[in-house]
This record gives structure tokens, sequence and C-alpha cells, in this order.
């Protein structure tokens, strides 16, 4: 390979429909943000997909390590007392 | 036919889009990347769209058992009404986008003005087309940009690209005989009150994208009369192939 | 890393899979596990691509505009699913322009299928019916795959895929309820297309080679042979629901199966085209490697316009 550039890789979130979240889609390569919103509008919502798009340079992802996954979140496992469930009510009490 | 006037202004304006889808249709699977590939058939997609409602608009207006395919796909070369700049060919992709973008700028000034039109069938086309155009000419606009003031090379390619075009332009606002009587019927867009307008937004894009704005003055014309440049032919054998060579068939 | 430590994340890694798992891109993998992704996801993505061309060449010449718009929503979804791809695959760290490389040079393999040529607008018909039909068989367990970048897009692909078909299994109904020549051209891409369909879905188990591997890493749920079996029993009352012939004269229909049995199958004619000596091989690499040099300024100019801008946009800020 020559020591060309390459078009960059960005990611695309589309959110489908206001009130709900934007949604990572997939990828796509384009030289600048600009370019990337333009080709996601083609590539990902061809199909009525979503009524907005959202653009990140992949690099600019900073992701965490697999290798931590123990530290990063086992020890939420345990912390049940964050979950209603674990409050014992009187049955009369229907709804809290 | 008695709205014969009428039934020529849609020919007009759709045999444009017609032509022009034709030729981004040739490019599918040929594009310098898949994502520019798939926005070129989607600008093509678009404007077979439009072309469909233009010829079952004016199907039904000839009364006759005439289709949207015999519009499209039966007629001679000169009774093809489009301009001569959107036949001209995929000469490289500085033509494809010249020819997309002079067009484009034509194309959204003109829909906005026949939005107004008292034909409500008219208007509502207009109303449909103008947000995919809009779009259309933005990406065109972005890309005659990007390979103006991109490398030497490009700049060059883009430059004899519009060199050649450009004497196409002046056609865009002469007006036929159907023009002038739908325009003072109501119905059709005085095109030559855009002319100002579409140098004006041309030449400051071409600025912008350190192109020249080419000085000929010399213009050719003849497609809205039906009198076309030598390209036409070979696209109409292929668009006309089927048609043709299996006459009165289902498909 | 010791290789005992190795084997020992390889039996962990073996374990979440067949747990169900998913694998993600970051996650540690054998590197067998990339490569043989590499290799099979590299190789869908070239067929969705290459796949555009014979059916791109009927794109200007389709007989009705209903009919164009349809073609052309169809080769443009192929685009979607190469780049889908693509995509998927850069996450195991090669390039697209690494993998376009190597399908210009022929290291890199893509579907025979796309290099038989497309004469009449039947095949068309044919393509979408048969082609886009096997290709579902073989698609659709993909989505539950152990990669999930692959399984992803394959969801994506497959919701994309399922107007394909009907598109041209709807050109074949017309065509075999049109005039005697319509069907007449309907029969012959029937003919032409039903035995390299049948390829497609690759070479008998006794000869296909990786399947234990893959299967295990849910690359592959199903043997070529059930694939092919699976593909057959499903078209055959199709093709007799519009009255068209199956070029097959040993196909017959096996009570106690509850299948069809079939006539043999010409795996010389399959390996010649495999080895890149089908009748539009050639045509079809010179047609992907000239849009990719043809589009190479443009890439450059595209580039060089981003840096240039974001150049003069840095020094606004300063
Ligand atoms: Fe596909
Ligand atoms: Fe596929
Ligand atoms: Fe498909």
């Amino acid at each position: 390979m020559s020591d060309k550039k390459n078009w960059p890789l960005w990611e695309i979130f589309v959110r489908s429909k206001n009130g709900l979240e934007h949604r990572h889609c997939g990828s796509l390569h384009a030289t600048d943000a600009e370019m990337a919103l333009e080709n996601a509008r083609d590539v990902y919502t061809r199909r009525n997909e979503g009524v907005s798009i959202w653009v990140v340079e992949s690099k600019n992802i900073t992701a965490s390590n697999p290798e931590h996954n123990g530290e990063l979140f086992e020890p939420a496992q345990d912390k049940v007392y964050r979950h209603p469930t674990f409050y014992d009510l009187p049955d009369e009490v229907k709804h809290m | 036919m008695k709205n014969e006037n009428l039934y020529k202004y849609i020919l007009g304006i759709a045999d444009n889009s017609l032509i022009l889808g034709q030729r981004l249709g040739e490019l599918t699977g040929h594009g310098p990347t898949l994502e520019t590939d798939i926005a070129c058939t989607n600008i093509s997609l678009d404007l077979f769209g439009q072309v469909r409602s233009y010829y079952q608009y004016a199907a039904k207006i000839a009364g006759d058992d005439r289709t949207e395919d015999d519009i499209a796909m039966l007629r001679k070369e000169r009774e093809y009404l489009n301009v001569l700049l959107v036949e001209q060919p995929n000469t490289d992709f500085a033509y494809t986008i010249g020819r997309q973008f002079l067009f484009d700028v034509y194309h959204l000034a003109f829909l906005k003005e026949l939005q107004k039109s008292t034909d409500l069938n008219l208007a509502a086309i207009a109303n449909k087309s103008v947000k995919e155009v809009s779009y259309h000419e933005r990406f065109s606009s972005d890309w005659v940009k990007r390979l103006g003031d991109g490398t030497e090379e490009s700049n060059s390619k883009m430059q004899e690209a519009i060199n050649d075009l450009w004497t196409y332009t002046d056609e865009l606002f002469h007006q036929t005989e159907a023009d002038k009587a739908m325009v003072k019927a109501g119905i059709g867009v005085d095109v030559t009150k855009l002319k100002d307008g579409y140098y004006k937004q041309v030449n400051e894009l071409l600025e912008e994208a350190a192109l020249k704005i080419p000085e000929s003055k010399y213009f050719q014309k003849g497609g809205k009369e039906g009198i076309h440049t030598e390209h036409l032919g070979y696209l109409l054998s292929d668009l006309q192939y089927m048609q043709r060579t299996y006459p009165n068939m289902e498909w | 890393m010791s290789e005992e430590h190795i084997k020992n994340l390889e039996e962990q890694f073996e374990a979440r899979i067949a747990r169900d798992e998913k694998i993600e891109p970051k996650d540690w993998m054998p590197e067998k596990y990339r490569k043989t992704h590499i290799r099979q996801m590299s190789q869908h993505a070239h067929s969705e691509i290459v796949g555009m061309l014979p059916e791109g060449n009927w794109i200007t010449r389709a007989p009705s505009l209903r009919r164009k718009v349809a073609l052309l929503a169809k080769v443009q979804d192929e685009a979607g699913h190469g780049l889908y791809l693509y995509s998927a695959t850069e996450t195991l760290g090669i390039s697209r322009d690494e993998m376009y490389e190597q399908l210009h040079t022929g290291k890199a393999k893509y579907s025979s299928i796309f290099n038989y040529p497309t004469i009449t607008w039947a095949d068309m018909g044919a393509i979408g019916w048969l082609v886009d039909g096997a290709a579902i068989i073989n698609q659709v367990p993909l989505c539950n795959t152990s990669y999930g970048p692959y399984a992803r897009a394959m969801i994506r692909v497959c919701k994309e895929e399922s107007f394909h078909q009907r598109q041209g299994y709807e050109i074949m109904i017309k065509l075999a309820n049109g005039t005697p020549e319509q069907k007449e051209m309907a029969q012959d891409a029937l003919n032409r297309w039903w035995w390299p369909s049948l390829m497609m879905l690759g070479p008998t188990d006794d000869v296909s080679v990786h399947t234990e591997q893959s299967m295990k890493w849910k690359l592959k749920r199903k043997s070529n042979d059930d694939l092919r079996q699976q593909f057959i029993d499903q078209t055959v009352p199709q093709a007799d629901l519009i009255g068209l012939t199956i070029p097959d004269p040993d196909l017959k229909w096996n009570e106690e199966r509850g299948s069809y049995d079939f006539g043999e199958i010409d795996w010389d004619e399959f390996w010649q085209v495999v080895k890149g000596h089908g009748p539009m091989n050639k045509e079809r690499m010179k047609a992907r490697v000239g849009a990719w040099e043809r589009g190479e300024w443009v890439r450059d100019a595209a580039m060089a316009y981003a840096e240039k801008n974001k150049n003069r946009k840095d020094k606004q800020a300063v």
C-alpha cells in the first residue's frame, strides 16, 4: 500500500424517531464530518430509518478494555439493594 | 389532444429527470467509492420517482390508453424534450458532478417556482421533489468544491468538465411555445427570470471551489425542440431496447 | 504469553461461544478465529459488490420504469451490504483498501455465481429468485453467528434482502404468464441459472474444508448439502406454480425422505469458475479494478480538500 491517506472510518448513530435515543447502526468512510453525515444519510436511512444522525470519527472513541471487565462490571452484580425488589413491603401496598 | 401545450410542458420537465436519471443509473456499481456509488443511485432513484409522477399525469391528460412507459420509452429521438446538458455522458466523475451541479442549481430554482403553479398536480409534484432536489444540489455543490479545491489534478479535471458543459447552460433559460403558453396560463415557470440568480449562484460556488468561470459566450441549444447531441440516440437505444424488441408486452 | 496461558484462553474462548455469547472486536480471540473471519467476511463483502455487476448490466435497459426503480434499489442495496460487511471486517484490523487489494489481485475470492453473464432481461428475474434465494438460505443462520459485528451486519442485510427475492420472482411470474416469447425467455434463464445456483451453496460435504471449525464458531450452522436440499425443496414448488420446468431430468420427489432427489452437479464446471476461468471472471475483475482506479483521483481530491478545509478552520480558530 502507498503512503496515501485513506478516507477515515466514522461510526454512525441514528435516532429512529423523536423520543428515542440515537443508536449505533454501523460505520462508513468519509473525508470529514460533513461528508460522513451525507454518506450516513444515503447509506443508513434509505428506508426511513431515521430523523437525526450523529457521526463520530472512529479513532475518537475510547473503549473500555474487556480484560478489565471483571473489576469494571462485576462489583455491581451484588449490589442488590439498588433494585426495588430488594425491599420488603406489606402486600397491601400495591404500587410503590 | 385538447391540452397539447400542457402535455408538452410536462414532458419537457420530466424528460430532464428521465435522461439524467438514466445517466446516473449507468454508474451504479462503478462509483469511486461505495459511499458515493450509493449516493448517486439515490439521486437517480429520486429522479425516476419524479419522472413517474409526471408521466402518469401526462398520460392522464393525453386521455388515450398510453402509459408512463409508452411515454418514457416509445418516442422517437426528436420527440424527447430534455435540455442538452442532462444527456451529456459520464466522461469521468468530474463530468458527472459538473453536469449534476449545473442542472441541480437550475432544477431547484425551477421547482421552487413550480410549487406556485395553478395546476395543483404539478404543484404537488414540485412540493415533493423540491426536498429531494435540495439534497441533490447540496451533494453536487459539495463535490464541485472537493474536486475543484482538492488536488491539482482534480482541479484541472473539474475545470475541464465545467468548461465543456458550460455551453449547455444557457439553454436552461430558453422558452418554447408551450412554455410561453403555460406561463401565460399561470401554470408554467418563467425560466427567463431564473437566469440571473442561476449564474450568480453558480459563479459564486465555482469561485469558492477555486475554479474559473468560463468566459465563452457561445452556447448550444436545441434539446427543448427535440434537436439533440449525438449522445442521446445511444442512450435511447438502451432505454428503449426492451420495448422496441418485444413490443406490446407487459413486464 | 506462555503456551499454557494461550491454551487456557482458547478454552475459555470456545466455552463462551458454546454458551452463545458474542465475541466483540476488542475481546481476546485466537489468531485463527480472526483470520478465518477476515477471510469469510471479506469474501462475503466482495460477493456483494461484484454481484452488483451482472444486475447493473440491465439497469439502463429495464423494460419499464417500475422495473427500473426496483432494480436500481436492489443493486444499490447490494452496495450497502458490501459496505456493512467491509465495515464489520474492519473491526478485525484490516482496512477496506487492503481488502480491495486482495480482491483485485485475485488473492480473495467471491461467489462464483457472479461470473456468469446476464444476457436477457429474464436473467434479472432468475438472479433475484434463485441467487438471492440461495443467498438468503446461506445468510439467515449468520444473523446468529458468534462474531458480534458480523451478526449485526447480517441482521441488517437479511432485513433488506427480503424484497430482493420477491422482486426477482415477480419478474419471473410476469414472464411466465406473458407471451410465448416471454415464457421462453423465463425458461431459458431458469435453465442457465439453476445449476450455478445449486453450486453457489458450496462443494459437497465430503470435500468441503473447514466445516467443523466453522460450525463451532457459528460461521456455518448447516452443511452445504443440507442447505442445497433446503433450497431445492423450497424452489421446485415455486417453479411449478408458474409453470416453469427445473432443468433436471433426475429431479423427483422422494416420499420417504420428504425431499427432492436431484441429478449430478457438474463440479468440474464449478472448480473451473472458482479457479478464475468462468465466462465472466476476467470482465468482472476488470470492471472492479477499473472503477477503483478511475476513482483514485476522486478519493485523493476529497481527502486533500478535507485537510485544506481543516487547516483553514484551525487557522481561523487561532
Ligand atoms: Fe446482498
Ligand atoms: Fe449476500
Ligand atoms: Fe440481494
